[in-house]
């Protein structure tokens, strides 16, 4: 995707002159000229880049003890010092990126679908459609999110999979809220009406002719969803309710919770990346919303 | 329509969300594994077929599940959510106990949150380009994008381990001897660092929504004509236009309840903050059913009943929005 947008770029200036460029590549060049949105895109590329090849670069086993525990970064060539254990804090960093990534992604992408589905058939549908699916959304908005998937994952035990589960079922709510009044709004669309005039079906309508067009919001709300999702992981294992045999960031911070006082570092040093990470996320949701929202351009 | 015909509306909706809120927990309690036979006998160091029946029986476990719901939504009316086995007291009692603690902290963060943050995204809308309403920006981005626990933690180690300014954790100091003055001075004492790192998310939010709003309003005509009938900055900015700028922010406080209760968990973990989030993060981990589910039962509730307080604020503040449509 980054290739594809880069090309936009380099397409869009050279036809600086042409009067009428296309859409996405005049929202490629506004996220390009923004140089905070870089900045979170190159971050995050380099700590999803640094994620998924580190684990071979760097072979320290994360879960073996391999010195004193509580030795202060820098101690005997252990950049970021040990845990409670004496397990290399460095080693699990780099280990740990890819679950917290892999669970952040695939709770959001989970969230988005729940929120796209119920949010496209009850704008498209409206009638009591609507008024069930927009009953069950108010519904799942005063659960109180991180109690419930607390619940969840204690009750159903703490694996990856659960936790993705349960931060995707209670992480919907906004992105079905944003769908539906797009698909409100697009299905009056003299272009909606005639594709129906000529014979479309109501999925072909629903995915082909208005999602398209429905996009950009939704786009920028599952970019900030990773971030959140990333946070709620974070959260989910600091309380101790994450896998304890996959390490992760949180649960690296998790484990050490008690020692805070004698070995803040072990706490600190994940936490900066988990911070860093959804910082990255953020940056690019926000150049993205810049980008793809015309109506806030002016500003 | 009339507030009171909406509060009526309104609360039946939220009535029957409660209701659906309740059946939902106690199903999912139900079929998970496991349940208060086995941690009592748990903690007894096991037990015989015999008493585990016993015990069952003593917990109305035997009943099939539909006569269980009814019996707990039949308690439930009269107040009564039950007994907590692992704190051995009455839920509700509990509740109630440790509810004043968890206000305290929420109320005084959103406090502190909105009106730090609404002065913060006034005088950065005030001069949109210009240095501090980049420093509000990025300010709110960091403050959106930390993990409020790691903030807790940050500033534990910098301001109890590296500068011993502020205490480790807890609401009071029992040591510390005097009249109600003093004992007060010692809650807030020890609700700073908490409130500041809840107020940490929000007032990232708030400050964001207040200069976007307020951005809103400063392009309208009736504040152009303001300026040109020559009233001052001041008055333009701080009578006519802040009014209406400050209905989002009125409605994100409201909906923000539900991630209100969240943050509480977290933070009051990290400071052993007596309030309801570390009673939730014990009975969740102890598997006290009955206290798990007066506290869903009754967070569902408090974000219930925010929603219809913001929906009332709301029209108060702005007339024009008189009920029905929402959404």
């Amino acid at each position: 995707m980054a290739n594809d947008t880069t090309a936009a770029v380099l397409h869009a200036d050279r036809l600086e002159v042409a009067k009428a460029r296309h859409p996405l590549a005049e929202a490629a060049g506004m996220f390009f000229r923004n140089h905070a949105a870089v900045a979170g895109l190159v971050t995050l590329t380099i700590i999803v880049v640094a994620s998924l090849v580190g684990p071979f670069l760097y072979t320290v086993d994360p879960y073996e003890m391999v010195w004193a525990p509580f030795s202060e970064p820098g101690a005997e060539g252990f950049l970021f010092g040990t845990d409670y254990l004496g397990r290399d804090l460095f080693a699990g960093v780099v280990n740990g990126g890819r679950v917290t990534l892999a669970v952040g992604l695939s709770a959001a992408l989970l969230s988005v679908f729940i929120g796209v589905s119920i949010g496209a058939l009850s704008g498209y549908y409206r009638g009591w459609v609507e008024e069930v699916l927009m009953r069950i959304t108010e519904f799942f908005q005063v659960l109180p999110t991180l109690l419930f998937s607390m619940v969840l994952v204690a009750l159903f035990g703490a694996s990856l999979a659960m936790v993705t589960f349960a931060i995707g079922i209670v992480s919907w709510t906004a992105v079905a809220r944003v769908t539906r009044s797009e698909f409100l709004r697009l299905r009056e669309m003299e272009y909606v009406t005639s594709s129906r005039s000529s014979g479309a079906r109501d999925l072909g309508l629903m995915l082909i002719v208005i999602l398209p067009n429905a996009l950009p919001p939704i786009v920028v709300q599952a970019a900030l969803m990773v971030g959140s999702a990333i946070l709620f992981e974070a959260g989910l294992s600091f309380l101790g309710l994450s896998d304890p045999n996959v390490v992760s960031w949180g649960q690296i911070i998790g484990s050490n919770r008690p020692y805070i006082l004698d070995a803040g570092w072990t706490v600190a040093i994940p936490g900066f990346f988990i911070f860093i990470t959804v910082l990255a996320i953020s940056l690019v949701g926000d150049g993205l919303n810049d980008a793809l929202n015309p109506k806030l351009r002016e500003r | 329509m009339s507030i009171l015909a909406l509060l009526v509306r309104r609360g039946g909706n939220g009535l029957a969300l409660l209701l659906a809120v309740l059946i939902l927990n106690f199903t999912l309690i139900h079929i998970a594994p496991g349940d208060v036979a086995d941690t009592i006998a748990g903690d007894m160091g096991g037990a015989d077929a015999e008493v585990m029946a016993q015990i069952r029986r003593d917990y109305g476990l035997d009943l099939p599940f539909h006569e269980q719901l009814f019996a707990y939504v039949a308690r439930l009316a009269r107040g009564d959510l039950g007994y907590s086995f692992f704190f051995n007291q009455p839920v509700t009692e509990l509740l109630l106990e440790r509810l004043p603690a968890t206000l305290l902290l929420v109320l005084s963060a959103q406090v502190l949150a909105i009106m730090l943050g609404t002065v913060l995204g006034v005088i950065a809308a005030r001069r949109p380009n210009g240095l501090l309403s980049h420093g509000v920006t990025i300010f709110a981005l960091l403050g959106f994008s930390a993990p409020v626990f790691w903030t807790g933690i940050m500033l534990i180690i910098l301001f109890c381990s590296i500068f011993p300014i502020f205490p480790v954790a807890g609401m009071v100091d029992v040591t510390v001897e005097g009249g109600w003055f003093v004992k007060t001075l010692d809650v807030l004492y020890h609700l700073f660092l908490p409130m500041v790192t809840l107020s940490s998310i929000f007032l990232a939010l708030y400050s964001r929504l207040a200069r976007a709003s307020m951005l809103d309003v400063l392009g309208t005509d009736y504040v152009r004509t303001a300026q040109a009938k020559g009233l001052s900055e001041f008055q333009v900015v701080y009578k006519h236009a802040l009014r209406n700028a400050l209905g989002p922010v009125v409605t994100l406080a409201g909906l923000q309840f539900s991630g209100i209760v969240s943050g509480a968990v977290l933070v009051e973990t990290v400071f052993s903050w007596p309030g309801l989030g570390t009673l939730a993060f014990q009975a969740i981990t102890a598997r006290d059913a009955p206290m798990v589910l007066g506290i869903l039962f009754f967070s569902s509730l408090v974000v219930i009943v925010a929603n219809l307080v913001t929906d009332l604020v709301y029209s108060l503040i702005d007339p024009r929005i008189r009920i029905g449509h929402r959404g």
